[in-house]
């Protein structure tokens, strides 16, 4: 079977790792919560409770926060047991710009690399060449040119950065607005306008003119970065991003089962006020966080990436 | 001519695409998350995603009888995740219709690394023209067994069935929402209207 399989894919007719298989997984995830796990446990608590793919860990970003010192990538074993303890998609970090993490991440064969602010960044002017992956990237971001930045350099999926290990929603929310919002002001600026704007905010023009026209980015883009309620989830959806990510939110919560399975509902049904309350009840304590308006420059992880 | 009032299942994955094809062909599409949302329809999509969170989901939401008895008096396609719930059997435990008969091995392919693109020869749709269908594959499942009436209506070049009809229902282990062919939701909804 192993050699049927290449045979198939060398005969020209077929291809792998093509920007449509990249996009188009991002695409599958739409609608769904994707759930940072540092154990093989959480990861099958996470799939029980119906997330749509995991984030392996070796600590989650409150822990990254309170530990300090330099944040790496995961040990490759931790990520192997994960990988074969679950049926859904396996994620994993590395560095901003360490593009041989990212070599090794997809050598254990996950199915999304994060090149993540949440590491210690590995290169202080350059993010990773994407374009040299067959595995899909996604990135964080501030603000449209930003996220046209690491689509140019070939993320398939963009999430908002937010402000990890906090729990406080207020960061997601900025950058979730400010993406939206500049689309909305780039749909009703005129074409002549776009080569400067382009310029303005550090986009390749090819995409600020596709954003344009398509009216969203051209790819799927999540909320990340403090999201730690149901409530939280459905905002974020409501404010118009594809699905959520949460890290710290569900294992550093008192219950993260029950949590963790509210949350996939309060994503599906972000427009429903009514399942929201009902999901909303008896979840014990949520993690304690911190205020994002509270940290000083030099911690705040959104800050990371060029 | 008949109105088409087509339902797409949108607990989680890849609604919205399937919408837009359904609307640029004409046809009425509505999200599907709660059983009530099923009245009225003449057809429904279930789409791709991750096949546990929709079949969990639709536990949760008291979807699993109605979507039953919805798929034994209309028209209904799975793409993907949707083929492995629309399934009598799978490779894992987890909630599935059985519906169709059919064995679905998930994530046969292997990982995301070896998901591809390829062009699949699919006589149903050709009129004689013999123009291939560009056919995505992500993480994908396939057809490791059809019983019954089920019969293949696509295959990969070494013979491993890919996409299979029985009736008024239809499984693509592929993604038609997200190419610009939009030849199997024309062929979907020529079985809605046949129905």
């Amino acid at each position: 079977m192993e050699n049927q399989k290449t045979e198939l894919k060398d005969n020209g007719l077929t291809q792998v790792g093509g920007i449509t298989v990249k996009r188009g997984l991002a695409q599958m995830l739409k609608g769904g919560v994707i759930m940072d796990v540092v154990t093989p446990e959480h990861a099958t608590i996470a799939e029980e409770a119906g997330a749509v793919a995991v984030m392996a860990l070796e600590r989650v970003p409150a822990d990254i926060r309170a530990h300090g010192g330099v944040a790496r990538m995961s040990d490759p074993g931790l990520i192997r047991e994960i990988i074969a303890s679950v049926s859904i998609p396996v994620m994993a970090k590395c560095r901003i710009g360490h593009f041989v993490e990212a070599q090794i991440l997809e050598a254990l064969g996950v199915d999304f690399i994060d090149e993540s602010e949440v590491l210690t960044p590995a290169d202080e002017a350059h993010h990773v060449n994407k374009h040299d992956f067959k595995i899909p990237f996604v990135c964080g971001c501030r603000n449209l040119g930003e996220a046209l930045r690491r689509i140019g350099e070939g993320a398939a999926m963009i999430r908002t950065k937010g402000e990890a290990g906090t729990g406080d929603v207020v960061e997601a929310v900025r950058h979730a607005r400010s993406v939206l919002g500049e689309i909305k002001r780039l749909q009703l600026m005129p074409n002549e306008e776009l080569m400067t704007y382009a310029k303005n905010c550090g986009a390749p023009y090819e995409l600020v003119k596709e954003t344009k026209e398509l009216g969203r980015l051209p790819v799927v883009n999540f909320a990340a970065g403090g999201i730690a309620t149901p409530a939280d989830a459905a905002l974020m959806m409501q404010i118009g991003v594809d699905g959520n990510f949460v890290g710290s939110g569900i294992f550093k919560s008192g219950d993260p089962a029950l949590r963790a399975k509210a949350i996939v509902e309060a994503t599906t049904h972000f427009n429903d006020p009514q399942i929201l309350a009902k999901v909303s009840e008896n979840l014990g304590e949520p993690m304690v966080g911190i205020s994002a308006s509270s940290l000083p420059e030099s911690e705040q992880l959104a800050t990371r990436g060029w | 001519m008949k109105t088409l009032r087509i339902g797409v299942l949108s607990l989680q994955g890849a609604f919205r695409e399937h919408i837009q094809i359904l609307r640029r062909l004409g046809a009425e599409a509505s999200e599907v998350r709660l059983p009530q949302q099923l009245h009225g329809l003449t057809g429904l999509i279930i789409p791709g995603g991750e096949s546990t969170t929709i079949g969990k989901l639709a536990v949760t939401y008291g979807l699993m009888d109605p979507l039953r008895e919805f798929a034994a008096a209309h028209p209904v396609w799975g793409t993907c995740a949707g083929l492995i719930f629309l399934a009598k059997e799978t490779d894992s435990l987890q909630p599935l219709l059985g519906v169709m008969d059919i064995f679905a091995k998930r994530n046969a392919f292997g990982r995301q690394v070896d998901s591809f693109e390829t062009d699949l020869f699919v006589p149903v749709l050709e009129n004689g023209t013999a123009e291939p269908f560009h056919a995505v594959f992500i993480r994908s499942p396939y057809i490791a067994a059809v019983r019954g009436n089920a019969g293949v209506i696509a295959k990969l070049s070494d013979g491993t069935a890919v996409a299979v009809r029985e009736g008024k229902w239809l499984a693509t282990a592929f993604h038609p929402e997200l190419t610009s062919d939009l030849r199997f939701h024309r062929y979907f909804l020529q079985m809605s209207r046949d129905d």
